[in-house]
């Protein structure tokens, strides 16, 4: 995609006119949600939050090419993962609160790990590149049952330098496991420069060593990212193993709400990168296509914040999960030995 | 070797047994017990599957799969590429797909690449996703010294295993048990630490019922009765207790021996009958002692029963250095340095 939204014919992919506005809604939501969840973060409303702002077009893009039956193994940055392949976004609204209702975790974890069987979004941990196995162990027994299965298992630039990462990519490449690494590179791991985190000239080539493709996709173009892993995807699909796809973006936030990025990086180098704002871009590409107009561009923008404010309604005044959820699901059943502390934790 | 003294099936009804059909007992080793607990469980559930090192073509460097690969299949009894961390990773996925993966690491000192998919991902994953997730998987671990392996074929490190909330922990010590418990692993909903004494691998026969059976997870037993001091144990220092028991009832010190079987979750309640009724405990291990998993039995059972007892509580252990490996059998409790424990609390 061109910056005025221009698109060449031969590379645009074949989608609905709604999908392209369900895609761009997603993008707005997405948006909308972390400028909201920085501010109540820093009103003390919610404890912590994850900045995913410039992500959207590699995230949202990547996840739509899966069906509602493959599975997903995000990582903390990928609140928009979970909203595409069917998270509520009350049921997000609701892992951010840790309260009572909080379905991918019980407020157990910290708050930026939404999981829900239902979805098949797989609940991972805050340890980064840990979740790159499961995906492809889950994907190695969709091939053991010989059901036409996919997994996407999504990460950070700074994961590829895990040894984690490096055994997950030479299992895969081994089974010829029907997986799909999406590397979203934004360029930082908290505050170290990708230049420090590895002497290779990019990621989509560590794929090579590994008997298996790598592409690299420009991650700021939704169309591109979706193209690449639906092509990725139709392959696993026919048995033909896994790919990796780097997506390169950038993120506009810090880390975390608890990161300050000007420590680290300049100005210069965040206008340049807002210039290339995924949503500007594709906003353009939907107006030239005459999908959008700025009437409806701002009714969608007033229906999401109607959307979020709603679910940020329900999901605050709801109570902390009950004393005895910090007791049950650490086994099938409760030993004796939790029992204990549980009664005297819940006594009088 | 067990005595008609052993609990679990007397030799009154392993008599009973053989006369009802015959052909259903068979006297085995350890090693031979853990393959026949998987070929059973592998021939009735097809979900069962088997990966780790050289376990295919192999049959693992201690033969525990030999023929297995040839029965079910190099897809369900995997050769895996060599790396822990992958290992228990991709077993984590499969499982949460349905399969129920049985893990062997090839030696408990190689099993920490994996540490964290075991400490960080398996433990926590049914609590972290409030229970939508819970995988089954078992890993296997060949554990002890007394081979001649050295440092890194010989720890006995369960107590990290037992330091982590949502893993149950089991090691038997004869091939009974072995099978038994095996069994019951592999039906668990829980996660299992399966840890095998390979000094007793081949050491100690024993007839076993060639028919499905299981020992409940959580059930110590009391071997031998004895009155004036109870010795706990698990794994491989139970044999060395054995002797033990035979040293001192010479002496007339009458020794009660319970194999302590399960670690996580573990039956205090046995072991609080035997030290009322005997007032003394000595608890032998292989581990180091400091930190070792006898001190937190000690602890439970002087928080619990102070009032019983009549002397100090004794640990035995394995020094707190490294292991050696030219003065290995140094290293390990022997009969004799049990034996001082005993007398020492028996004339206490």
């Amino acid at each position: 995609m061109k910056s005025d939204g221009e698109y060449d014919p031969k590379l645009e992919p074949s989608l609905s006119h709604d999908d392209l506005l369900k895609l761009y809604r997603f993008m707005v939501l997405v948006r909308r949600l972390n400028e909201r969840l920085l501010s109540l973060q820093r009103q003390g409303r919610i404890g912590f939050c994850v900045d995913s702002s410039g992500h959207e077009a590699c995230q949202i893009g990547s996840t739509f090419a899966l069906t509602q039956e493959d599975w997903l193994f995000p990582y903390y940055r990928d609140a928009a993962m979970c909203l595409v392949k069917g998270l509520p976004l009350k049921s997000l609204m609701d892992h951010i609160y840790s309260n009572a209702e909080d379905s991918s975790s019980v407020g157990r974890q910290l708050n930026v790990h939404w999981s829900s069987r239902e979805n098949n979004i797989v609940s991972s941990s805050s340890c980064v590149a840990g979740h790159l196995a499961h995906a492809v162990g889950a994907a190695y027994a969709m091939k053991y049952k010989n059901e036409k299965l996919v997994c996407l298992t999504s990460f950070g630039d700074g994961s590829t330098s895990q040894g984690e990462f490096h055994e997950a990519m030479n299992f895969a490449g081994v089974w010829k496991a029907p997986v799909i690494f999406l590397c979203e590179n934004n360029q930082y791991a908290i505050s170290l420069p990708e230049r420090y985190q590895t002497a290779s000239k990019n990621i989509a080539i560590k794929a090579e060593a590994y008997g298996f493709d790598g592409v690299q996709v420009e991650g700021n173009d939704i169309l591109a990212v979706y193209k690449a892993t639906k092509t990725a995807v139709d392959k696993a699909r026919a048995g033909g193993g896994p790919t990796l796809i780097e997506a390169v973006t950038y993120r506009h936030g810090g880390h975390s709400s608890s990161d300050d990025p000007t420590r680290y990086r300049s100005k210069e180098e965040l206008d340049y990168w807002k210039n290339r704002d995924p949503i500007r871009l594709f906003k353009k590409y939907l107006t030239k296509k005459g999908l959008i107009s700025e009437q409806e561009d701002l009714k969608i923008a007033e229906s999401v914040d109607n959307e979020l404010m709603s679910a940020i309604r329900a999901s605050e005044k709801t109570p902390k999960p009950a004393l005895k959820t910090l007791f049950t699901d650490v086994y099938s059943e409760m030993p004796w030995h939790i029992k204990e502390e549980l009664d005297e934790a819940t006594r009088g | 070797m067990f005595t008609q003294k052993c609990r679990g099936i007397s030799r009154k009804n392993l008599t009973k047994l053989q006369e009802d059909s015959p052909e259903t007992l068979a006297l085995i080793t350890m090693v031979q017990a853990v393959n026949a607990a998987l070929r059973q469980e592998m021939r009735g559930n097809e979900n069962v599957v088997a990966i780790g090192e050289d376990i295919g073509r192999e049959g693992g460097v201690f033969r525990a799969t030999a023929g297995l690969q040839n029965e079910f299949g190099p897809q369900r009894v995997i050769d895996s590429p060599l790396g822990e961390d992958a290992i228990i990773g991709t077993a984590i996925g499969m499982s949460l797909y349905g399969l129920i993966p049985v893990v062997e690491i090839q030696f408990m000192d190689f099993v920490y690449p994996g540490f964290s998919q075991i400490i960080n991902e398996l433990a926590k994953f049914r609590y972290r996703s409030g229970g939508q997730y819970a995988p089954r998987v078992v890993v296997r671990m060949p554990y002890g010294g007394g081979i001649k392996g050295g440092l890194y074929h010989s720890q006995s490190t369960e107590a990290f295993f037992t330091h982590t909330p949502g893993l149950v922990v089991v090691s038997p010590s004869r091939p009974y048990d072995t099978k038994g418990l095996l069994l019951s692993a592999m039906r668990s909903s829980d996660p299992v630490i399966f840890l095998e004494p390979k000094r007793i691998y081949r050491t100690v026969k024993e007839e076993v019922p060639e028919h499905d059976y299981t020992i409940p997870i959580g059930k110590a037993d009391t071997l031998l009765q004895g009155d004036d001091v109870t010795l706990l144990s698990w794994g491989a220092m139970v044999q060395t207790c054995k002797e033990t028991v035979s040293l001192a009832s010479k002496e007339g010190i009458s020794v009660e021996l319970v194999d302590l079987r399960s670690l996580l979750p573990f039956d205090i309640e046995t072991i609080l009958s035997s030290v009322r009724k005997t007032g003394r405990l000595v608890i032998a291990h292989e581990a180091p002692k400091i930190g070792g998993f006898g001190g937190e039995i000690a602890a439970q059972v002087s928080e619990r029963a102070i009032d019983s007892l009549k002397a100090p509580i004794v640990r035995v252990g394995g020094y707190d250095t490294p292991f050696p490996y030219s003065l290995e059998n140094s290293y390990l409790p022997s009969p004799q340095r049990v034996l001082d424990s005993v007398r020492k609390l028996a004339s206490y």
